[in-house]
């Protein structure tokens, strides 16, 4: 049963095609057969947010979305937020507001934001906080990752 | 995971075919917020994936203003929260779909999932039951409409019977000064599951005094949502006062029939189904206002 099957799929803007199992998730493809390791596996069903990415622009947890549901799709991870001038101002501020300690839900949390103010450019506080309500992060409080965002969206809103 | 083969069918006919004599081992796929995590805990054993979101008849949303709402089962949350008409003519439903998980599962979560999952604490029913609300079903013998709330038969467990699946669900037109309310508890501010929740739908006369006809839906607090009738009835062709909307929740809180477990006692369900049936009411009749 289920040999390994094709898929072609666009990440960070380039093409890819991988073989995959049927039962395998794209997460597993992305950190293990393609490298991209950015994005990581922490709760692994859907609760932590540690796993986002961006599936045609939406924001999903890739730990609850199968390998071969994103043939002919396309998706962001970690990995496609900086572009070739530098960071992103999400990574700069969460760098400069110290928004992080060990580091393993910012990834999400920067692929979430962005999420957010690639739609809403200048959300409020009450707002940012709802929107990442699907990213956990043990470490710091939340404080200076809503900072950290607001910052960034003044930022944005300037550029 | 246990191994398994995958199909992304084009149509329900071919999802019908897949099907056919393959009883309990195929599990369809939509927004997989439930159905992938049951398969990682090894809850389910599968052979075949029917991703089901390349079928246009459970992916597509359309308002019409006279035959009202069709929502595909495989519609997720959020693009049901997102679309103008369900904003404007439905806020009910984009008070229950909005409340499922976070954004990154109303991203992928759809409807009929919700549904199809069967939780007695569903976010999404009490607004569709309300909302008069028709669960349309394909089956090898053909198609078939059942009432929303005669969808659920108990805690994961709905009325498909073998080889049907829920196309869609439709919603009838929207009436005039009609308004609904859906609402949830949940100790935490979001990301939670409902400790009780509930729904209304009110139609309101045209100087707004009286109550026409209303319809209360209540969840969390049985083996399924459920539509309590009397609670529609306390409020039907009466004037708008507090005794009114207190028979209702009365009649909530006889309905409901809880259980105690880490949510939430017994006691406090029975409390809540009340409370909740009151503001659920309240916030419809300022809806209807509107």
């Amino acid at each position: 049963m289920s040999g390994k099957v094709h898929v072609t799929t666009k990440i960070n803007g380039e093409e890819v095609e991988f073989l995959c199992e049927p039962r395998q998730t794209i997460l597993e493809i992305l950190r293990d057969q393609l490298n991209l390791t950015g994005t990581k596996e922490g709760c692994s069903n859907g609760n932590c947010g540690a796993c986002s990415i961006l599936l045609n622009g939406k924001v999903v947890d890739s730990c609850l979305v199968m390998a071969l549901e994103v043939d002919g799709q396309e998706l962001t991870t970690i990995e496609g937020i900086a572009s070739a001038k530098g960071l992103h101002p999400l990574q700069q501020k969460f760098l400069e507001h110290a928004a992080l300690q060990c580091g393993i839900c910012t990834p999400g949390f920067i692929v979430a934001a962005k999420a957010l103010l690639d739609s809403e450019p200048n959300p409020s506080e009450e707002r940012i906080r709802l929107y990442l309500a699907g990213n956990l992060c043990r470490c710091t409080g939340y404080d200076k990752i809503v900072r950290a965002v607001q910052d960034a969206a003044a930022v944005m809103q300037k550029a | 995971m246990n191994a398994f083969d995958f199909a992304a069918p084009k149509s329900v006919d071919e999802v019908l075919a897949l099907l056919k004599g393959r009883n309990g081992e195929v599990a369809l796929l939509a927004g997989g917020s439930d159905l992938i995590a049951q398969l990682k805990e090894g809850r389910r054993k599968i052979q075949l994936m029917v991703d089901v979101k390349k079928i246009p008849e459970l992916t597509a949303l359309k308002f019409d203003a006279k035959s009202g709402l069709t929502i595909g089962s495989a519609v997720s949350c959020s693009s049901i929260y997102h679309h103008a008409d369900v904003q404007k003519h439905y806020p009910a439903l984009v008070d229950g779909t909005s409340l499922i998980g976070s954004v990154q599962i109303q991203n992928r979560a759809s409807i009929g999932g919700n549904f199809c999952n069967a939780s007695p604490a569903a976010d999404s029913p009490p607004a569709v039951i309300v909302l008069g609300g028709v669960c349309q079903i394909a089956g090898p013998k053909g198609r078939r409409e059942i009432p929303a709330e005669q969808f659920f038969k108990g805690p994961g467990k709905n009325a498909l019977e073998s080889g049907e699946i829920l196309v869609s669900i439709h919603l009838p037109a929207p009436k005039a000064q009609s308004g609904a309310f859906s609402l949830r508890f949940i100790p935490r501010n979001e990301m939670d599951i409902a400790v009780a929740n509930a729904a209304a739908y009110v139609e309101l006369s045209a100087d707004h005094k009286t109550i026409v006809t209303a319809r209360i839906a209540i969840g969390a607090v049985a083996p399924t949502p459920l539509l309590v009738t009397a609670a529609g009835s306390a409020l039907s062709d009466k004037t708008i006062s507090e005794e009114v909307i207190e028979a209702a929740a009365a009649a909530s809180r006889a309905a409901a029939k809880p259980i105690s477990d880490m949510r939430g006692t017994i006691e406090q369900r029975i409390h809540l189904a009340g409370v909740l049936t009151k503001r659920a009411i309240n916030g419809a009749i300022l809806r209807a206002k509107e």
